[in-house]
């Protein structure tokens, strides 16, 4: 720990981690299906699983808001683990029914699950041969939200990741921003309303609106990760020429300040021109959060691993809100992409990675924090005992990157403590 | 391999889940990837329990896959034993552990814990969560309770006071938590004794006594007909077959019981008041209206009885997905001249419902979601459950207070029989031009075929979806008078009214509807 001195203060990203390994309580990749479905306009994700698998979305994706939504279960039965090619065989037949009852896609995700993993059903050869059947109609493509290689967020990366192959090829070396990670539409515009002002462009998004006007890559493509738990897709990306822009994540004034300045230095705006572009949402947005501070301030919070935003969110909430933190998990703590953030973090964080939740719950039980983030298994028991929690779902759900909305990030963690102030029950 | 968009049923650990949840002092070690953890939230968010279920998940991924996940597993049951320290123990696999074949009912044996530990083989990809529910109670009833069967030929004692158990109410059951004090009143109107609850609330020596009492009242069958099965056969006590849902099904059962034991069967009916709203003239209007009905076999089979003999209804549709009672609902729906719809894939029963235009359903939280689409007005009577089917005030369907429930709830979404009446009269009124009842403020048939997300829901979605009929429709005109005509029919059966007469014109190449088509079409769907 002799370079933790070297360090700006306070930053801690040498700090030493907990590497913790037992139960896990965290939803697996196939969960991101639920919002993914719903940026990509045009794509199906259909999940070959179980009807475990089919059961999850179900109980993630809330209740059956949807007439039809654009997900499905291919649950694998009995007859289908006899044998490999009645499995592939009816793996097309259950897609042929399903492209003609919707002939609105273009685009189709085979995703995989652990029983298709451990029977090694091959969806990346089924994606192919259906593909070579379906296009120019439909393209297929395949990824996994295995639960026994993806956490909750990951399926994201690796359903991005399987879409970089399909982008385009850049041509030449033109330089343009790629934005990376999904972000609801209203950020997304306020955004390219930003970058437009700092002389930031061309800007495109991965994922796009719609599958099939994927944004194109080439080595003019400078990226900046929007989400941090995009590793695969990073990997994909600078394999096919981009080149990361490396910058905290844009999650409070400040993440964004920095996220979006990280870009327009490389697009050789001045600090002038940067303060003017920014300037004013930024004290908007500051404003806001002033007024929430003093419901937060103070405030402890303990984060029990869920999304990989954690640590971006503590960092918020400590810094901008004045929150003392006390332990951050994480499922997984990517260093380099979460290097500006490590930096800021302040040293009293006690960072965790992996999980053994009975053990972080007597943890999170000793400390008892004023507020506790965690999933739905967890909210409810620890209400019961007098704590205080946020669910960790809602952050992924909800609009949450940029100045505008960073005062709706804020009031989420404030919002529970004001209720357990309020109720006199 | 089946596609689904919905399913009615999870898989059976989900079952097992329900058991173990309901019960004090047992304890489920779960092989299973982290993703099967969502299982606690139903538990934690739907039903709003306020402990973790008690389960501890091995969470295996995939680098343990080549490497020691039977360690995993062992070690994963005793630090449960530790933690926990349960006084009975469930082992089994989730549908990915079933594929790796780590036998957990083989490895915990080799432990030697203190405590029985009972295997569960739950094929999960064969079987679903009410056949796995059955199961854990079942194997969980011999563990506890075998020990204590007597040799064949013994003549068991009745109690001096007759006594007898309560099978089948689970966590995340549809009522559960209401019915069994429901019936619990019955049996003591009658002066029998409750002997144990189980599985809700029975701790495994709980169930080490079950063989105590005179008979079993057999609530739930789908979740207790097999372990009651057993207890006859080992400790023979007879069990119930009636379940008591409705004025007339709760008296058969309070008949049915008191001959159990051995006692003259008398029932408090003061508190029902079904019979007389029913016969009330305000109800008249209930005469004949056309029901649709799917649920689990228990529910659905017994809603229909009220349906026609105490509503007055006009069952058109029965249909359950408990394809292990194919045998009773066909028989029911015998009785009701329907043809039974016994399926697992909600888009089959959705075309049923879109073909036989009923004008209410009583169905499940997708029926409702189906009714909702078509702007028909639907009640829930059965699982799987969502948030608001854990109504905060009691609110049992079984016995004479779940009578009344029934009757409240199947009668509130439908228009008031004098609200009916005035309507129908004033109807050429500007005021009364779509306006809706106050009372269905909150359940106005969604025009656009989406819905917003109900309040409380596990976890919030923004409602917004393309709409799923995407392919193109022959094109078809109002005309004017016809137009005009359909505005002076009530509003709450104008979009009914509009969407037969399309039909009917679809179905007959008119492009143009005329009032005349539109009484062609009126007198064509009368029935
Ligand atoms: S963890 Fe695996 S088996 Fe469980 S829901 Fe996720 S993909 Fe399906
Ligand atoms: S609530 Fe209002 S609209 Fe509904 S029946 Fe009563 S009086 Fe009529």
């Amino acid at each position: 720990m002799s370079a933790a001195a070297a360090l700006p203060q306070p930053g801690c990203a040498d700090a030493p981690v907990l590497r913790e390994r037992g139960q896990r309580e965290v939803f697996c990749g196939l969960t991101g299906i639920v919002w993914l479905h719903r940026k990509i306009q045009d794509a199906f994700f259909l999940v070959v699983g179980s009807r475990t698998c089919a059961h999850l979305l179900q109980s993630a994706a809330g209740v059956m808001i949807f007439a039809e939504p654009r997900f499905a279960t291919a649950i694998i039965d009995e007859r289908d683990l006899a044998g490999l090619a009645d499995c592939n065989a009816e793996l097309d037949r259950v897609v042929t029914r399903l492209l003609e009852r919707r002939p609105d896609i273009r685009m189709l995700f085979l995703v995989g699950s652990c029983p298709s993993e451990v029977i090694k059903l091959d969806l990346s050869r089924a994606a192919q041969r259906l593909s070579q059947r379906f296009l120019p109609q439909v393209r297929v493509l395949n990824y996994s939200g295995s639960g026994i290689e993806t956490t909750f967020t990951q399926g994201e990366d690796a359903c991005l990741a399987s879409l970089v192959p399909e982008m385009p090829a850049e041509p030449g070396a033109a330089r343009s921003l790629l934005v990376v990670g999904a972000l609801a539409e209203v950020v997304e515009d306020q955004f390219l309303r930003i970058f437009a002002a700092l002389g930031v462009g061309p800007v495109r998004f991965l994922p796009s609106r719609r599958a099939t006007e994927l944004p194109a890559v080439g080595h003019g493509t400078r990226y900046l990760l929007a989400q941090p738990f995009l590793n695969d897709t990073a990997r994909a990306l600078e394999a096919r020429g981009a080149t990361r822009i490396a910058a905290p994540f844009p999650l409070g004034v400040e993440g964004t300040t920095a996220w979006l300045s990280a870009a327009a230095e490389v697009w050789g705006a001045s600090p002038a021109r940067i303060a003017e572009a920014t300037g004013a949402a930024a004290a908007r947005a500051g404003a806001a959060l002033a007024r929430i501070r003093q419901r937060l301030e103070g405030r402890s919070i303990f984060f029990f691993p869920d999304s990989q935003l954690e640590i971006p969110l503590a960092r918020f909430l400590s810094r901008e809100l004045g929150m003392r933190l006390t332990e951050v998990g994480t499922p997984y703590l990517h260093r380099q992409h979460l290097a500006e953030e490590l930096a800021l973090l302040p040293a009293e964080a006690t960072l965790s990675e992996g999980q053994h939740v009975d053990r972080q719950l007597d943890r999170c039980r000793a400390l008892r924090p004023d507020l506790t983030v965690c999933g739905l298994g967890l909210a409810n028991p620890l209400e019961a005992e007098g704590l205080t929690t946020k669910w960790s779902i809602e952050l992924v759900f909800t609009p949450i990157q940029g100045y505008d909305q960073a005062a709706d990030l804020a009031e989420l963690f404030a919002r529970p403590l004001l209720r357990h102030a309020k109720l006199a029950v | 391999m089946q596609l689904a968009l919905w399913t009615y049923e999870g898989p059976p650990h989900i079952g097992a889940m329900r058991v173990a949840t309901a019960m004090e002092g047992v304890h489920y070690v779960l092989h299973a990837p982290q993703g099967d953890t969502y299982a606690d939230l139903l538990f934690t968010m739907i039903e709003r329990r306020a402990k973790r279920p008690p389960v501890t998940y091995t969470t295996f991924q995939a680098r343990d896959l080549g490497g020691d996940t039977a360690n995993l597993f062992r070690e994963a049951v005793l630090d449960a034993y530790e933690r926990f320290k349960p006084q009975a123990m469930l082992v089994g696999a989730s549908c990915t552990a079933e594929l790796i074949q780590d036998d957990p009912g083989g490895l915990a044996k080799t432990l030697g814990l203190p405590i029985p530990v009972v295997p569960l083989e739950l094929p999960a990809y064969q079987r679903k969560e009410n056949w796995g529910a059955s199961e854990t109670f079942y194997q969980l009833v011999r563990a506890c309770a075998g020990p204590h069967v007597p040799k064949p030929g013994t003549v068991r004692p009745k109690n001096a006071t007759p006594r007898c158990n309560i099978l089948g109410p689970t966590a995340l059951g549809f009522r559960h938590r209401d019915d069994v004090p429901e019936v619990e009143r019955l049996l003591e109107t009658l002066g029998i004794e409750t002997h144990v609850i189980a599985p809700m609330g029975a701790t495994p020596a709980d169930l080490a006594t079950l063989g105590d009492a005179d008979f079993n009242v057999v609530l739930y069958p789908e979740v207790a007909g097999q372990a009651a099965a057993w207890l006859r056969r080992s400790f023979g006590q007879p069990c119930t077959t009636v379940v008591p849902i409705g004025v007339g099904a709760t008296r058969d059962f309070v008949q049915e019981v008191a001959k159990l034991a051995g006692v003259p069967a008398t029932t408090a009916e003061g508190t029902l008041r079904l019979p007389w709203y029913s016969r009330s003239v305000d109800s008249t209007y209930l005469t004949g209206k056309r029901v649709f009905i799917f649920g689990d076999a228990t529910h659905a089979i017994a809603a229909a009885r009220v349906a026609e003999k105490e509503l007055g209804f006009t069952v058109v549709g029965l249909g359950s997905y408990s394809r292990e009672f194919g045998r009773e609902i066909r028989a029911a729906a015998a009785l009701h001249g329907v043809e039974p719809l016994i399926t697992d894939d909600y888009l089959e029963v959705e075309a049923q419902i879109t073909a036989l235009q009923p004008e209410l359903v009583l169905g499940t939280q997708m029926e409702r979601h189906v009714a909702k689409r078509l702007g028909v007005p639907c009640a829930v009577i059965s699982a799987p459950v969502h948030v608001q089917d854990f109504p905060a005030r009691n609110s049992p369907q079984m016995g004479l207070e779940g009578a009344n429930v029934l009757f409240d709830t199947w009668v509130h979404p439908l228009m008031m029989g004098l609200e009916e009446h005035l309507l129908g009269m004033f109807r050429e009124d500007f005021e009364f031009n779509d306006v809706q009842p106050s009372h269905l403020g909150h359940g106005a048939p969604s025009q656009s075929g989406k819905e917003a997300a109900p309040a409380a829901q596990p976890m919030p979605v923004p409602a917004a979806e393309t709409p799923h009929s995407a392919a193109g429709a022959p094109l078809l005109a109002w005309g004017q008078d016809a137009e005009k005509e359909l505005k002076k029919i009530p509003f709450f059966v104008r979009g009914k009214a509009r969407r037969n007469t399309e039909r009917f014109a679809q179905e007959r190449g008119i492009g143009t509807i005329t009032i005349e088509t539109l009484y062609d079409a009126k007198a064509h769907f009368s029935r």
